[in-house]
C-alpha cells in the first residue's frame, strides 16, 4: 500500500516537474505567440456554451448555468485568494461578504423588498460593492489583530451571523426572499446574434433560463478583476501582502503597516465577494436566506487552498472544480459530496502546494521540507 | 428584548445552559488536545460527534432498547448508559484515530502547511458526514426516552431535574478522568511533554506518534461520551448532527483558551450558559449570533482566550 | 432491449426544447424536483420514493410502454434549481414534474419550468404565493399553507377549546407561514410567539418562556427534527399545554424523537386523507419498496406522479396535451379527491385538514377539522 503511494506519489512528482517545464518554455515563447494562444483560449472560454464538447458537458442540468457557476466562483475565489493566498488571512466566513452584496443588491434594485426604492442594475451594482467593502472594513478593524486560528473562528462566527440576520430580519424578508432582483438589462437578442447556437431573436439577453449573457458578463468581469488583482500583486501592495505572509513580525520591523495592509486585503476581498454575490443574483432573481451557509463558504477556502493559495490560475481551476464537479457527476447522486469528500483528502496528500501552486509557494515548501523533519 | 424575562428566570435559564454547556465541553476537549499539540484545529471533529450518536443508538437497539422499547429499571438505565459509553466512546475514538491516520499523517510526514491540513480535515468532515446520510437515507433517527425526567430539588427557584444533574455530572466525571490522566499519567507526561516542545520530547524519548495516536482517542473518546449525553437530552439524531454542534464547541474551545483543558471546560459551560441568557433576551433565532459576538468580545479583551492556551503548562 | 434502443435512437432527435411535438408516444419522462442531499434531503427522498412508487407500479402494469422517473437532487437550493429547470426544459422527453419540493426552490424554477410548459405538481411547497405568481403550468396537490394554517386554528379553537395559544415557528418559508396563519386566524387567544433556529435541539429558554407564560397549547409551524427534541423537552420540564403542529411534524420519526409519553395527545393536522379511510394499499406498497414507513409528503407525491401517469396512459404525450389533460382532471387520490382550480390550486372543496392524534406511540386519524 505504501510502496504504492509512494511511486504515484513519484509519478506525480515527475509530472509536476514537467509543468514546471511547460511554464518555462511558455514564458520562452515569443511576445506575438503567446498572445495569440491567449486570445484563442479567450475565445474558447467565450464560445463554450454553445460548442457542446461531449464528456465536458453536464448531462443532468443546464451546461450554461454550470459554466456561469464556476465564473461566478472564480470571482469569488480571486478575492479569497487576495486574503487567502496573498495577505495569508484564514477567512473562513467570506460568504458574509457575498451574501451583502447580493442583498445590497435585491434590497435596493427589487420593487418587492421592504425598501421601496428601485434602483437600476448599473446603480446597484456600485453601491452593492461599497456596501460588501465597508462591511469588511467593520469586520476587520477589530478582529484583524487576532492571531491566524483565531482570526479564522471570528470570520466564521462574521459569515453564520449575516445568515442568521438574513433567516430573522424584516429588510430581507427571511426565508420568504426577494424577487425581482434586477438583471443588467432588460434588452433581447438582436438578430444578428443568432449565429451563435442556444441565442434566439427576441429573447431577453439576461434571463435565468437562458443564461449565455449572463455567463458572458461574468466572464468579462472575472478577467478584468483577474487584470486588476495581478497589477495589485505586483504593486507595492502586492509585495506588502507577501511579507506580511511569510513573517509579519519582521515585515513590521522592515516598515511595512502590517494593519493598514490587512485591512485593504480584507476590504479589497470583501468587494470582490460582494460584486460576485450582486452578480449571481441578478442572474438568480430571486434571493433568499437559503444558499449562504457556512458550508460552502469553508469549500471556497477548500476551492482557493487545492487550487494553489496565491496564484490567480491555481484558484480559478479549483473555484472551476468546485463548481463544476459535482454538477458534472451528477449521476453518483447520493455518493457525489462523499467523492468529493475523499477527493479533498486525496488531493492535499498527493499536492500540498496545491493544483498550480504558486512559485513563491511552492519554494516556500521545498524550504520547510529541507528543514529538520518533525517526525 | 426580554430582560425581565432573564432576571425572573436567572437561575432556570443557567441550570438548562449548564447543562447544554455541559456537552460543549466534552466536545471541546477534543479541539483543545489537537489543537495543543499539533496546533492544528481538527475541522472534522464534529463528525466524530456525530458517529458517536449513531453508535449510541444501534447498541441500545442491539440491546433490545429500540423504538418503542419500555424504560428499563434505574439499574438497567445505568448499565445502557454505561455500555453506550463504551461503545459510542469506541467508536468515536476510532473514527478520530482513523482519521489521523489517513487525513493527517501522511500530511504531518510531508511537513504540509497547516492550511492544508484544514483542508485535508474539511474533505474528511464531508467524507464521514456524507457516508452516514448515505447510509441512513439521510433520515432522522430516533431513540426511546431513556430517563424521564423528575425535579429533585429547587434551586433559587430553578426546578433541577435529574437528567439535568446526571449530564451535568457525567460530564464533569470525564473531564476529571481527563485532566488527572493528563496531568498525573506517565502518557499524559509525554502528552504535555510533546505539546511544550516537540524536538525536545523527541530527544527525551517521547514517541510522538503514540502521543497524537493518544490524544485523538482520547478526544474521540470524550466526543463519544458527549455523544451519549446527548442522546440521552435530545432523543433524535441525524448525518448532519456534527456542524452545529462542532461549531460551537470550538467556539467554547476558542473561549476557554484553545489548547487548554481547563479552558474548554470553562468555555463550553459559559458558551452554553451565556447563549442560553442571549436567547432568552433576543429570542431563539439570534442565540448563534450571541454566542459569536461573546466570542469577538473576549478575543478583544483577552487575545488567546480566558485561561490562555497552556495544554504543556496545564500545572505550572 | 432492442425495441428500447431503438425507441432511444429515434427520441435522441428531437431534443430541441421545444414545448413538444413528439411522435412517438412511449419512453416519457417525468422528473422529481427536490432535495436528495443536504440539510432538508429527508422531505425530498420521502417525495422521491413516493413517485418512484408510482412509476414503478406504472411500469409494471405497462410494461410495452414505460415511463421513466428522472431525478433532479436540488438540495434544496433555489441556486441549483435554475439550473436543473433549464435541463428539464432542454430534455423535450420530460413532460411534467413532481415537485419542486420547497417553496424556495419553486420560485426560481417554476417561471422557467412553465415557459416552456411542462406540467409541475408539487406536493409539497405550500407557500399561498405559488398560485399567485403567473405560473400556467403550476399545480399543488394539497392545501396551501392559507387552508391548514386555518383549519388547524379552528379545530384548535373549536374542537380543542383553547384559550392560551404560543405560536412557535422555525423561520422556513413553510413553517413561519403555517404559524402566521394560525396567528391570524386565532386573533387575541395568541398570547406569545417565537422563532426557533433551524437544526435547534436545545429549547431550555424557550420551555421556561412557554411555562410562564400560562399557555394552554402550543402550535408549531415548522418540522420534526425541531419538533421532537422540543416536545420532548417541554414535557420533561412538566410542560402540560396541548401541543398543536402541522403536516411537517405528522410522521412516526417524531413519536421516535419525541418519545411515546412526550409525543402522547400531541395534535397534528393535514391536508390529507388518513390511508385507512382513502383506501387503497398505498401504506403497504410503500413499505413494501422502500422499507420504511410511508412518511410526509410520499402520498402526496404518489398522487402527484399517478395523476401525470394517468394523462401520459391516456396519450397525452406532449406537454401541452398534458397541462390540458391535468388541467381538466378529477379523480380519487390516495390523499384527496382532486381537482385543481384556475390558478392551480387544489378546489377548496377537494381541501380536507384532517386532525390527527398520537395514541399510544401511532398516529391516529380523529376528524375533519372544522372549516369556521
Amino acid at each position: 500500500m505504501n510502496a504504492l503511494l509512494e511511486s504515484a506519489r513519484r509519478a506525480d512528482e515527475r509530472r509536476a516537474k514537467a509543468a514546471v517545464g511547460i511554464r518555462d518554455r511558455w514564458s520562452n515563447l515569443p511576445r506575438p505567440w503567446r498572445i495569440g494562444v491567449l486570445i484563442a483560449f479567450l475565445v474558447l472560454l467565450y464560445s463554450l456554451p454553445g460548442l457542446d464538447i461531449p464528456l465536458i458537458t453536464t448531462p443532468d442540468t443546464d451546461f450554461t448555468s454550470v459554466l456561469f457557476l464556476c465564473a461566478v466562483y472564480v470571482l469569488v475565489a480571486v478575492g479569497l485568494n487576495v486574503v487567502i493566498g496573498l495577505a495569508g488571512l484564514l477567512d473562513l466566513g467570506y460568504i458574509g461578504f457575498y451574501a451583502v452584496g447580493a442583498y445590497t443588491m435585491a434590497i435596493l434594485g427589487s420593487p418587492n423588498s421592504p425598501v421601496v426604492v428601485k434602483y437600476p442594475w448599473i446603480v446597484c451594482v456600485p453601491i452593492a460593492i461599497a456596501v460588501a467593502m465597508l462591511s469588511g472594513l467593520i469586520l476587520g478593524w477589530p478582529t484583524l489583530r487576532l492571531r491566524g486560528d483565531y482570526l479564522a473562528i471570528v470570520t466564521l462566527g462574521f459569515g453564520e451571523i449575516i445568515r442568521v440576520f438574513a433567516l430573522n430580519s424584516d429588510i430581507t424578508n427571511g426565508n420568504r426572499g426577494i424577487n425581482a432582483v434586477p438583471t443588467p438589462s432588460t434588452a433581447t437578442w438582436p438578430s444578428w446574434m443568432t449565429w451563435f447556437p442556444t441565442i434566439h431573436e427576441g429573447r431577453p439577453i439576461f434571463s435565468v433560463s437562458s443564461v449565455i449573457g449572463f455567463y458572458w458578463l461574468a466572464l468579462t468581469v472575472v478577467i478584468i478583476c483577474m487584470l486588476g488583482v495581478r497589477r495589485l500583486e505586483r504593486s507595492r501592495v502586492g509585495r506588502s501582502w507577501l511579507a506580511i505572509r511569510e513573517d509579519e513580525e519582521a515585515a513590521e520591523l522592515m516598515g511595512v503597516p502590517t494593519f493598514k495592509y490587512k485591512l485593504w486585503a480584507f476590504a479589497i476581498g470583501a468587494a470582490l465577494g460582494g460584486l460576485s454575490g450582486a452578480l449571481f443574483f441578478s442572474k438568480q432573481t430571486f434571493i433568499n436566506a437559503q444558499g449562504f451557509d457556512l458550508f460552502t463558504s469553508i469549500l471556497w477556502v477548500a476551492a482557493v487552498v487545492i487550487g494553489g493559495a496565491g496564484n490567480q490560475l491555481g484558484v480559478a481551476l479549483g473555484a472551476i472544480l468546485l463548481a463544476y464537479l459535482p454538477e458534472r457527476f451528477r449521476e453518483f447522486t447520493d455518493y457525489r459530496l462523499l467523492i468529493f469528500g475523499v477527493a479533498l483528502i486525496v488531493m492535499t496528500i498527493f499536492r500540498p502546494q496545491g493544483l498550480l501552486p504558486s512559485r513563491r509557494r511552492s519554494v516556500e515548501l521545498e524550504d520547510r521540507a529541507k528543514e529538520a523533519p518533525v517526525v | 428584548m426580554n430582560f425581565k424575562f432573564v432576571i425572573d428566570n436567572f437561575a432556570a435559564l443557567t441550570v438548562t445552559g449548564l447543562t447544554q454547556g455541559s456537552i460543549y465541553a466534552l466536545v471541546a476537549l477534543g479541539y483543545t488536545l489537537v489543537y495543543g499539540v499539533l496546533r492544528l484545529i481538527n475541522f472534522a471533529h464534529s463528525e466524530v460527534f456525530m458517529i458517536g450518536t449513531f453508535a449510541t443508538t444501534i447498541i441500545w437497539a442491539a440491546l433490545g432498547f429500540g423504538v418503542g422499547a419500555a424504560a428499563p429499571s434505574t439499574l438497567g438505565v445505568l448499565g445502557l448508559i454505561l455500555v453506550a459509553v463504551i461503545a459510542a466512546g469506541a467508536a468515536s475514538g476510532a473514527t478520530a484515530l482513523v482519521l489521523e491516520r489517513v487525513a493527517y499523517r501522511p500530511l504531518r510526514k510531508r511537513n504540509a502547511p497547516p492550511l492544508i491540513f484544514l483542508i485535508s480535515a474539511i474533505g474528511a468532515s464531508v467524507a464521514l458526514m456524507e457516508a452516514a446520510g448515505a447510509i441512513t437515507s439521510r433520515q432522522p433517527r430516533g431513540m426511546p426516552s431513556l430517563v424521564f425526567p423528575k425535579v429533585q430539588f429547587s434551586l433559587f427557584g430553578a426546578d433541577v431535574t435529574n437528567l439535568q444533574i446526571g449530564i451535568i455530572f457525567s460530564a464533569l466525571l470525564m473531564w476529571i478522568g481527563l485532566d488527572t490522566f493528563i496531568n498525573r499519567s506517565r502518557l499524559g507526561r509525554g502528552v504535555r511533554a510533546v505539546a511544550q516542545n516537540p524536538e525536545v520530547a523527541a530527544l527525551m524519548g517521547v514517541n510522538k506518534d503514540r502521543v497524537i495516536m493518544l490524544i485523538f482517542v482520547l478526544g474521540g473518546a470524550m466526543a463519544g461520551g458527549a455523544s451519549v449525553l446527548y442522546d440521552v437530552k435530545v432523543g433524535l439524531t441525524t448525518y448532519s448532527v456534527g456542524f452545529l454542534i462542532g461549531l460551537k464547541a470550538f467556539t467554547a474551545a476558542v473561549l476557554g483558551g484553545i489548547g487548554n483543558l481547563r479552558g474548554a471546560l470553562l468555555g463550553g459551560l459559559l458558551l452554553g450558559v451565556v447563549e442560553n441568557y442571549g436567547a432568552g433576551v433576543f429570542g431563539n433565532q439570534w442565540m448563534d449570533v450571541v454566542a459569536f459576538v461573546v466570542l469577538v468580545v473576549v478575543l478583544l479583551f483577552r487575545p488567546n482566550g480566558l485561561l490562555g492556551e497552556s495544554l504543556g503548562r496545564a500545572r505550572a | 432491449m432492442v425495441g428500447l434502443l431503438v425507441g432511444a435512437a429515434a427520441c435522441a432527435k428531437d431534443d430541441d426544447g421545444g414545448s413538444g411535438t413528439t411522435a412517438s408516444s412511449c419512453d416519457n419522462k417525468i422528473a422529481f424536483f427536490g432535495a436528495l442531499t443536504g440539510g432538508n434531503a429527508q422531505l425530498g427522498i420521502n417525495i422521491r420514493d413516493g413517485a418512484k412508487l408510482a412509476v414503478d407500479e406504472y411500469n409494471k402494469a405497462n410494461a410495452d410502454c414505460k415511463v421513466s422517473l428522472v431525478e433532479k437532487d436540488s438540495a434544496g437550493d433555489p441556486a441549483q434549481a435554475s439550473g436543473l429547470a433549464t435541463s428539464v426544459v432542454q430534455d423535450a422527453k420530460i413532460l411534467g414534474v413532481v415537485g419542486p419540493a420547497f417553496s424556495g426552490e419553486s420560485k426560481v424554477a417554476n417561471p422557467i419550468l412553465s415557459g416552456e410548459g411542462v406540467v409541475i405538481i408539487t406536493p409539497s411547497a405550500t407557500n399561498p404565493a405559488l398560485a399567485t405568481q403567473g405560473v400556467k403550468t403550476f399545480h399543488r396537490a394539497l392545501g396551501n399553507d392559507a387552508s391548514q394554517g386555518p383549519g388547524a386554528a379552528f379545530y384548535m379553537k373549536g374542537v380543542m377549546k383553547v384559550t392560551k395559544t404560543f405560536v412557535i415557528d422555525d423561520a422556513s418559508e413553510y413553517g413561519k407561514g403555517l404559524a402566521d396563519q394560525v396567528k391570524s386566524t386565532l386573533g387575541p387567544i395568541v398570547i406569545g410567539s417565537a422563532v426557533v433556529k433551524e437544526q435547534q435541539t436545545d429549547f431550555g429558554t424557550l420551555v421556561q418562556e412557554i411555562n410562564k407564560s400560562g399557555a394552554d397549547s402550543i402550535f408549531w409551524g415548522g418540522y420534526l427534527r425541531e419538533a421532537a427534541p422540543f416536545l420532548k423537552q417541554f414535557r420533561d420540564a412538566g410542560g402540560k399545554a396541548k401541543f398543536v403542529a402541522g403536516d411537517g411534524v405528522k410522521d412516526p420519526k417524531f413519536v421516535e424523537g419525541a418519545g411515546a409519553a412526550a409525543a402522547e395527545g400531541a395534535i397534528l393536522t393535514c391536508p390529507c386523507v388518513p390511508p385507512e379511510k382513502a383506501g387503497g394499499t398505498f401504506a403497504a406498497d410503500y413499505k413494501t419498496a422502500t422499507g420504511r414507513d410511508a412518511s410526509t409528503y410520499s402520498a402526496e407525491a404518489f398522487d402527484a406522479a399517478n395523476i401525470l401517469l394517468q394523462g401520459i396512459k391516456a396519450g397525452n404525450t406532449t406537454r401541452d396535451k398534458l397541462e390540458t389533460f391535468v388541467d381538466g382532471y378529477t379523480g380519487e387520490g390516495v390523499t384527496t379527491k382532486f381537482k385543481f382550480q384556475e390558478n392551480g390550486d387544489i378546489d377548496p372543496s377537494a381541501v380536507a385538514v384532517w386532525a390527527y392524534t398520537v395514541k399510544s406511540g401511532q398516529i391516529v386519524a380523529l376528524e375533519r377539522t372544522p372549516t369556521s
